[in-house]
């Protein structure tokens, strides 16, 4: 069958299975295979170049221990489960990234940020240990600070099928976040204000990539932190973890072309970022809006249109991140292709072998996939090489082996180590195969 | 209906697990049966852990019919609702020509879990209370050439279920028959299943429930199966002989 992620682009001729136990996974251990959560990265890293094999009968949560909130669960597991069980027992995931809708396995492949990254680090500072099944079956314990671990956390599936894992939560007090919103008028505002903010628990910028001169890269300052229980409102002490499900909307069918230009990209941008400015008051939010606003609209990919779309998202070093936000905004805002979603956000430390995040910040932005915008992401890329930045492949479908190793040295030594393993030649994603790693 | 206690016989299988997780969140205290229950024990620890109620494992064999009234006694509570799940597809052309593996389906599908009703219906009967749910299947409707062995089977399963009900009805205690089509599970992992006809084990262990509240008698799970399943059970044995159906 064609399979995709989430951006919807590539097209993939796969085979999709979905074992229902580690002997029937091992029966499915195919040369060019590699693991599948939700589906949830937006290019083709899950999608194997034989075989995907599924992981969603691979969903139990194995024991909880509640002193020190490590939850020890198979790769499965939703994101969504861990907090709709764990938060009314007080505990939140210590690392998330922008949807809930994403498994415990692919939070571990890709490595994900969150908003927090700049304070906390990336999901795999998180982790006591991961099981990993081999090419041959077997399955390892990794802990941290051992190489395979290391390679692991971020390593795409590459070295081999995640299977369990055991995370540390964090303690809150409530399910609400405490947001202020601070407006900047262009991008120098912008890093000023994100940099000035190093002691916010969370914090991210949402830029309209679409305005420009004075305005170029005027933004809306996003600060979060967890609520205590003080702060909320009497009237919501009934329901502190604002746990009531929220009205889902579901986008039916691809979104015509015509919708999605950018005359209404800019109007949107413009009226976001107005009504931004004007709620300048601290405010308290749920965190299901607070952190995964796109999660209300289901199937939120399809406003895309049936061409899908995709996502260049790229992290610079502090010393480059102005003069190269600035080119980048600008050949992005000259092309008047961008969508609505244009986020900033600042990085904390390295950690894994081949993951993404590095002191600096990171830019994110989603374009309707078209001929024009894969000219134009060939002209980020290049940006983002000059300015020593990398690339986030959980968000990856198009960029070229070259480009990769070119922009992270780190690749080479990667793909070498995967020669040496038994492992390394025999889990395949069309993404490893494009990136030849 | 208070949050009761329910047993799942055959609790391994996908509709097994998937119904116990939707009582589960309901409430309810779980009784999970199997073969080797030692292979539930991260199941268990998931309903726990998810819903924050107490599982128990118990083993039972199907195919040990003296077994079942021990079974049954040594239960640490009788449940308010068991569900039999319990089935063998095996494969047809294996049945047709070995007579072992016909008798194997035929067992595990009729006689084993009429067994288990059994033992369960005269003390839920004396109570005067319950629910037993057995799960057939449509390919009792009618026999086919592609799958009539184990479509007999549930055949036969399905008018033991309805005699139960009847039996029963003047005591108190309810028998649902379910009925699903093509229902993606491990039992089907090797079939080409057209998708629009083809549940989920998560949809079919809701309607279970439902059934279960609602005191529902046979519900079908997809629904269109019904209309299906009456298309060909329409079809005079003249006409139906000569189908490829």
């Amino acid at each position: 069958m064609k399979l995709s992620g989430w951006g919807r682009y590539p097209m993939v001729e796969t085979d999709l299975v979905s074992p229902h136990s580690e002997n029937d996974l091992r029966d499915h251990l195919a040369k060019g295979c590699i693991a599948r959560g939700n589906g949830r990265a937006y290019g083709d890293s899950a999608v194997g170049t034989a075989t995907t094999l599924h992981m969603r009968h691979f969903k139990r949560m194995l024991r909880f221990d509640a002193q020190a909130g490590i939850l020890e669960a198979e790769a499965g597991v939703l994101l969504e489960d861990i907090i709709k069980v764990f938060l009314p027992q007080g505990w939140f995931p210590k690392v998330t990234p922008g949807t809930k809708y994403v498994t415990l396995g692919g939070m571990i492949a890709a490595d994900v940020h969150g908003k927090n990254h700049h304070k906390d680090g990336g999901m795999s500072g998180t982790l006591v240990w991961i099981d990993l099944m081999s090419a041959d079956g077997s399955v390892q314990r990794l802990r941290p600070d051992t190489p395979q671990f290391s390679w692991t956390c971020g390593g795409m599936g590459l070295t081999g099928i995640i299977l369990r894992a055991a995370i540390k939560l964090r303690r809150v007090e409530t399910g609400y976040i405490e947001q202020r919103t601070l407006s900047a008028p262009n991008l120098q505002g912008a890093l000023e204000m994100l940099n000035a903010a190093q002691s916010a628990t969370y914090s991210v910028a949402w830029i309209d990539c679409l305005s420009k001169g004075a305005a170029l890269g005027r933004a809306l300052i996003m600060l979060g932190e967890h609520a205590k229980h003080t702060a909320l409102h009497s009237a919501l002490h009934p329901d502190p973890f604002a746990l009531k499900p929220r009205r889902k909307w579901s986008m039916p069918m691809a979104a015509p072309q015509v919708l999605l230009n950018q005359y209404t990209a800019r109007a949107f941008n413009a009226a976001y970022w107005r009504a931004g400015q004007r709620k300048t008051e601290p405010i308290l939010t749920d965190w299901d809006r607070y952190f995964y606003p796109l999660d209300a609209i289901l199937g939120w990919n399809r406003i895309y249109g049936r061409h899908g779309f995709l996502q260049f998202q790229c992290v610079l070093p502090h010393e480059t991140a102005e003069a190269g936000l600035h080119a980048l905004l600008q050949v992005t805002s000259e092309a008047g292709l961008g969508a609505f979603l244009a986020v900033l956000k600042q990085m904390g430390t390295e950690a894994g072998g081949i993951s993404f995040p590095r002191p600096g910040l990171t830019l994110a932005i989603d374009f309707p996939r078209n001929p024009a915008s894969l000219n134009l992401i060939e002209r980020l890329d290049q940006i983002v090489l000059a300015h020593e930045g990398r690339f986030y492949l959980a968000k990856d479908a198009r960029l070229s082996a070259q480009t990769l190793k070119a922009s992270d040295p780190r690749m080479a030594t990667f793909a070498e180590m995967l020669k040496t393993t038994e492992s390394g030649d025999h889990f395949h994603s069309a993404q490893s195969k494009r990136l030849n790693l | 209906m208070s949050k009761g206690v329910v047993l799942i016989l055959g609790a391994g299988s996908d509709i097994g697990r998937a119904c116990a997780h939707v009582f589960a969140a309901k409430g309810h205290i779980i009784q999970l049966a199997a073969r080797d229950p030692d292979r539930l024990t991260a199941d268990q620890a998931d309903l726990q852990l998810r819903y924050g109620v107490s599982v128990s494992l118990h083993t039972v064999d199907a195919l040990e019919i003296d077994t079942h009234a021990d079974f049954v006694q040594a239960l640490p509570v009788l449940p308010d609702v068991a569900i039999s799940v319990i089935g063998l597809l095996g494969t047809q052309t294996k049945s047709m020509k070995d007579s072992v593996s016909a008798i194997q389906v035929l067992r595990s599908n009729f006689e084993g879990p009429a067994s288990l009703l059994a033992a369960l219906a005269s003390p839920f009967e004396e109570r005067g209370s319950g629910t037993l749910v057995g799960v057939s299947s449509v390919a009792g409707n009618r026999g086919r050439a592609s799958n009539y062995i184990y479509g007999s089977a549930k055949a036969g399963f399905t008018a033991y279920l309805s005699g139960l009900r009847h039996r029963l009805f003047p005591s108190g205690v309810h028998v649902v028959t379910v009925l699903p089509g093509f229902v993606d599970t491990a039992m089907t992992k090797n079939m080409d299943l057209p998708q629009r006809l083809t549940a989920q084990p998560e949809q079919v262990a809701e309607d279970i429930y439902y059934a279960v509240v609602k005191k529902r008698n046979i519900i079908y799970s997809k629904p269109i199966w019904r209309v299906i399943m009456g298309i060909i059970c329409a079809l005079p044995e003249e006409v139906f002989k000569r189908t490829g159906l």
